[in-house]
Formats: C-alpha cells, sequence, structure tokens
C-alpha cells in the first residue's frame, strides 16, 4: 500500500506520460481510475483562516439550535448567544420520551424511504429506455421530463392538492409520496441519463454475445454499474423528501399523519415559550438527514461532479 | 427472417413501453396534469368544492386581472425578483472564492466540505426555526452587537431591513451547494493547463482569471439557473420565519406565500390557481430566456458533440490500452534492468 501511494505521489508531480511506472504500483495511478491517496500537505495559515471563518458561518446557527437544547429557558432568555451552564438534558429526554415525535419520525422515514424507492425504480428505468434504446420518442421524453425540472412543485401545488384530493389521497402518507415522486423525476432522470450513456457499447455487445437480452443487461450489467449515480440520487431524494414542507403542509391535516417538519412547526407554535424544548425538538428532528448527509457525502459530491461533467 | 425482425421490433417496443410508462404515468399524472387543470380552474370563482363549473361560478380572465392590480401582489414579485437578483449577486462570487479556497491541496479540507454542506441538507423548516431565534429582537445576535458596543437592530419586523434579513439567510442556506457545484466544475478542469500555465509564469490569481473562470463558465451558468429557479419558488423560509400574516407588512412576501395565503388559506381555490398559473408562466418565461440567450450555448455544443465524443472515446479506450501494454513492457524491461 506505502509503495502504492508512492507512485501515485511521483504520478501527480512528474510527467505523466513519460513516468515508467513500476511493476507494483502501476495498477495504482490516477490514470487508472483509482483514488490518489489522500495525504495532503498541511495548507497555507491563510487558507485555514478563511476556510474556519467559513465554516464557523455555516455551522454556528446549527450549532445553537443544539446547545439551546442543552439550557433552560431562563438561561436562554438573560443570556441568549451563551453556552449551556450548566447542561441540561431534560429537554432531549423529554422529546424522546413523546410518542408525537416517534409517531412523526416513522411518518417520515415512510415517505422518504418510499419516494426513494419510488423515484429510483422509476427514474432508472426510463432512463435506461432514453439513454440506450434508439427510437423516435426518445429526444422528446427527455426533453419532457427535462422540462419539469423548470417547474418546482410551488407552481402547482394548488392545482396538485386539488388533484391528490381528488383521488381520495388527501390526509394520507400516499398523497405526498406519489407526487413527491413525480417532482423527483427529472432530477433523477438528468443524472442518470449520462450515467447510463457512458457505460461502454462493448459491454453490451458482450452481454449480448452470451445470450443476454436487453433487459437481462439491464438487469445484470446497468443496475451494479449505475450504483454510484443511483446512490447520488437516492440520497439527494431522500433529503429533499425528508426536508419538504409546503406539499406535507397542504395534504396532510390530521397530526397522527405529520412529517417531521410540520411537527416541528406546530410543536414550536405551541410551546412558543418553551424556547429551549423547541430547540430540543428541532435539533433531534434534522438528525437523521444529517447523518445520512455525512455518510454518503463523498458519493454526492462524486455524482455532482459526474453530473457536470456530462 | 423478416418475421423474426418484425417481433424483434415488436419486443423493443414492448420493451420500451413497459419501462418507461410508469414513470410517465405518474409524471404526467402529477405534474403536467395539475398545471392544466390550474389554468382551467383559474378561470372560475370556486371554493374547491366539487367541481368548479357546478359549484363555481365562471369569471374568465377576471382572476387574472384582480391578481395582476393587486398592489400586494405587485410588492410580492417585486421581493421575489429582488431576491432572485440578489442572491445571483450575492452568492455567485463568494462561491467562486470559497470554492477556490477549498480547492487547495490541504490537511482537513474534507472535512470543511462537508461543514459547509451542512445549512444546505438542514431543512428550511429547522432553519428557519433557528434563525427566527436568534434574530429576534432579544436574540443572540443583537446581544452580541451589544456585546461589542453596536446598537439592537430589529432584523425581522423592520420593512426596510428584513428583505436584506431574508437575502443574507437565503445566502447562508444555499451557499454550500452553489460551493460544491463550482468545487465540481474546478475538478474537471485538467491540471495540465495550469501547470503550462506556472512555466510561463503565470500568477495564481492570473491563472485563476485565464484559466479558471472562463472554463468554470458552464457550471456557473447552469448554477445560476438552478438559483433563480430556486428563488422563484422561494415558499418555506418566509412562511415560517414571518408566518402566512407579516411577511406582507414586514416586506418579505414572495410570490409563492402570496398564493398561498390569497389561495388555500382564504379556499378560494379558482384565485389561488390562477395566481399559481401567473407563477407558472413567469417561471417559465424567465427560463426560456435564459435558456435562449445563455445555456443554450453549452447546450447546442453538448449536442454536436455527443456524436464526436463516442468516436472519441473508443478511440482513447484503444490508446490507453496500448499505452498499458507499452507500459507493462517497459516495466517488465526495467525489472530485468534491476536484476
Amino acid at each position: 500500500m506505502t509503495t502504492a501511494t508512492l507512485g501515485a505521489k511521483t504520478s501527480r508531480h512528474s510527467n505523466r506520460k513519460n513516468n515508467k511506472p513500476n511493476r507494483q504500483t502501476k495498477k495504482y495511478l490516477k490514470q487508472h481510475g483509482y483514488r490518489v491517496s489522500s495525504k495532503s500537505p498541511w495548507g497555507n495559515p491563510i487558507v485555514y483562516f478563511f476556510s474556519l471563518i467559513l465554516v464557523a458561518i455555516c455551522v454556528t446557527p446549527v450549532l445553537y439550535i443544539i446547545f439551546g437544547g442543552f439550557r433552560t429557558n431562563a438561561q436562554i432568555t438573560n443570556d441568549p448567544a451563551g453556552m449551556p451552564n450548566p447542561w441540561e438534558v431534560s429537554n432531549y429526554v423529554d422529546v424522546f420520551t413523546s410518542p408525537t415525535f416517534w409517531q412523526e419520525l416513522a411518518n417520515s422515514l415512510i415517505v422518504a424511504v418510499c419516494t426513494m424507492v419510488g423515484v429510483v425504480v422509476l427514474g432508472i428505468m426510463v432512463s435506461f429506455v432514453i439513454a440506450r434504446y434508439h427510437f423516435k420518442y426518445s429526444k422528446a421524453m427527455y426533453a419532457l421530463f427535462s422540462a419539469g425540472l423548470m417547474f418546482p412543485m410551488t407552481v402547482a401545488i394548488t392545482p396538485l392538492y386539488l388533484m391528490v384530493r381528488n383521488l381520495g389521497l388527501a390526509n394520507s402518507l400516499l398523497g405526498i409520496i406519489l407526487p413527491q415522486i413525480a417532482f423527483g423525476l427529472p432530477q433523477t432522470i438528468i443524472i442518470l441519463v449520462p450515467f447510463l450513456q457512458s457505460i461502454p457499447l462493448e459491454l453490451e455487445e458482450a452481454c449480448m454475445l452470451d445470450g443476454c437480452s436487453r433487459l437481462g443487461f439491464f438487469w445484470r450489467m446497468v443496475i451494479p454499474l449505475a450504483m454510484p449515480g443511483v446512490a447520488t440520487v437516492g440520497i439527494l431524494t431522500f433529503v429533499s423528501s425528508w426536508n419538504s414542507y409546503m406539499l406535507p403542509l397542504f395534504v396532510l391535516s390530521s397530526e397522527n399523519n405529520y412529517t417531521l417538519p410540520l411537527g416541528v412547526q406546530m410543536f414550536s407554535s405551541q410551546h412558543s415559550v418553551d424556547t429551549a424544548k423547541v430547540l430540543a425538538f428541532t435539533s433531534l428532528a434534522m438528525l437523521p438527514a444529517l447523518i445520512c448527509f455525512t455518510i454518503f457525502q463523498k458519493r454526492i459530491v462524486g455524482g455532482l461532479t459526474g453530473a457536470v461533467k456530462g | 427472417m423478416k418475421k423474426s425482425k418484425n417481433s424483434g421490433k415488436a419486443r423493443n417496443n414492448f420493451e420500451i413501453f413497459v419501462l418507461s410508462a410508469p414513470a410517465i404515468i405518474i409524471f404526467v399524472c402529477f405534474v403536467i396534469l395539475p398545471i392544466i387543470l390550474g389554468a382551467y380552474y383559474g378561470l372560475y370563482k370556486w371554493k374547491g368544492f366539487g367541481s368548479p363549473s357546478v359549484n363555481g361560478t365562471f369569471v374568465g380572465l377576471h382572476n387574472y386581472i384582480v391578481a395582476l392590480k393587486d398592489p400586494e401582489f405587485q410588492a410580492a414579485i417585486g421581493h421575489t425578483f429582488l431576491i432572485m437578483i440578489g442572491s445571483l449577486i450575492v452568492q455567485g462570487p463568494l462561491a467562486v472564492l470559497f470554492a477556490l479556497l477549498l480547492n487547495q491541496k490541504f490537511k482537513g479540507r474534507g472535512l470543511i466540505r462537508t461543514l459547509i454542506f451542512v445549512p444546505y441538507v438542514v431543512s428550511e423548516v429547522i432553519v428557519g426555526t433557528g434563525w427566527s431565534l436568534l434574530l429576534q429582537k432579544t436574540g443572540a445576535v443583537n446581544q452580541i452587537l451589544n456585546s461589542i458596543g453596536l446598537p439592537s437592530i430589529d432584523w425581522l419586523a423592520d420593512s426596510k431591513i428584513a428583505i436584506w434579513t431574508l437575502l443574507a439567510v437565503i445566502s447562508w442556506k444555499y451557499i454550500g451547494f452553489a460551493v460544491i457545484l463550482m468545487l465540481a466544475g474546478m475538478q474537471s478542469i485538467p491540471e495540465d493547463l495550469y501547470e503550462a500555465a506556472k512555466v510561463d509564469g503565470a500568477s495564481f490569481w492570473q491563472m485563476q482569471k485565464s484559466i479558471t473562470l472562463p472554463l468554470l463558465a458552464p457550471t456557473l451558468r447552469i448554477w445560476a439557473f438552478l438559483s433563480m429557479i430556486g428563488s422563484l419558488q422561494l415558499f418555506d423560509l418566509v412562511y415560517i420565519i414571518w408566518g402566512e400574516y407579516v411577511s406582507s407588512t414586514a416586506g418579505v412576501s414572495t410570490m409563492a406565500t402570496y398564493m398561498v395565503r390569497e389561495g388555500r388559506g382564504a379556499s378560494n381555490y379558482g384565485y389561488g390557481s390562477a395566481v399559481a398559473l401567473i407563477i407558472f408562466v413567469i417561471s417559465m418565461v424567465i427560463a426560456l430566456v435564459y435558456q435562449h440567450f445563455v445555456l443554450n450555448r453549452d447546450l447546442d455544443g453538448a449536442l454536436a458533440e455527443e456524436k464526436k465524443l463516442n468516436k472519441r472515446k473508443a478511440r482513447e479506450l484503444k490508446r490507453r490500452a496500448k499505452e498499458n501494454e507499452l507500459a507493462q513492457i517497459a516495466a517488465a524491461e526495467d525489472e530485468s534492468v534491476v536484476k
């Protein structure tokens, strides 16, 4: 492994084409698609200074919410910008033991997971058709979906709500899931189509020679190969569903069906005096999306890079 | 022979149908149809019960005229456009600078990249709740200002300041996304260019000006498009921080908050649909104009190059295979020399 790193480093610093790699290292070079070990040098202090300012600006308000949950209302009123002193756990305990929180968490999870699965399954199927079949309407189909990117849910929300209600889906989780799948498709297709187009034709031919059908190729080769793109799309969909507010606000009317964003809003209007508990509730509500994002952060950034490169 | 070809084609069409029908049905049903229905509902004065033609009264274009003449809606359009342009001006340059900063190779860069993405991942509701507490008259921000000797500012209620507060919160929320997009764009710029520039004696800023910025232009254009579309539908943050009714007196109402308040809030579904359609048309005009004058350059290039690209890829693969072979031979030779 150390030699591999070394090889990677030399390749980065010297002219790549004339570099004659020795036998152990040649497999692990950057141009072969391997990630170069991330042993970077320490940067310039100025770089750190500005980065830290940037990070502080981005993270402080979020930390304020989390730490605020550990304080009492008296602490918050007397010293709004202070740190918890002493640390108070009761707010978090209260939220953890309230059935409302768990109910809303479960609702949010159901909606987010179903939306994610729906978007990924439908998205990859139609992306495969657009990317790999040659037929008259493939361009039109792509145009149809990419036009959808221009029209976010907001502009259609009133008639969309009426539509959902006419289908008898008002105040049900399905009434959020289906529209979210529909509105998630454009983004998915825009990211996945270039991904699927980049799978070499030779693979498909080889697969056909081995007696696979188009669908067999789809099932055995495309889906595994498209996993990085699928992961990106899936996580983005999950997070945006987790955070979505407007559609649940329109569709859901009974508190049993509330998702977390609605719950946070309701909780903060019901307990407007109890700031500390609101903060505790709020910080617990954002945790799942944050964790999900931190774990898959590299995937998302990598997937976006692929999409931008097209 | 002919028959088998035909059945192959039929099979092909069948596959296309099975794979794409579910997505198209759900897309048409929940995206396209509501927009068309909205245009129809917008012609009626209707409270949302039954069907508009039975339970509502046909008023023609009355709803549209009322909406466009309503000074509150005009103000909301004005705020939305201010936010849209303000976000571009504030976030664009900052995002490029921050991306340049984070594109340097240094320890801890990955962590910093994750952290600046945090505001983007946290939901609008949570961000809104947090900021509305921070920015209260007796909140943390004012306390910090007081402690360094500055007077308190009424961030949320003062109608002269509120819109700038909103712009700041929005920039805070979405700049992480812009930075990540720019970073992705920067990383697809070949490093050879910088090496060549270095050989020619270019300074850091010269390189950024003549290499990074021009090559980042497509990313910038796409980001600007996404940002504009996002600004046009701004709703959650305003609704959470300012609430349904305060937003217009604080001067931060947007087209979407107006639509929700007048449409669903007042159960005037006909009117709400008309406003939705107006927002839709405004967004579409902006999107099309932008696409025509700005994005098209990228798309034209992309379409023309698509065919070339496949050929080039094939050639590239062949070349690489050859290079690999050569490298292997060379490595083998090297080893034998060492031995």
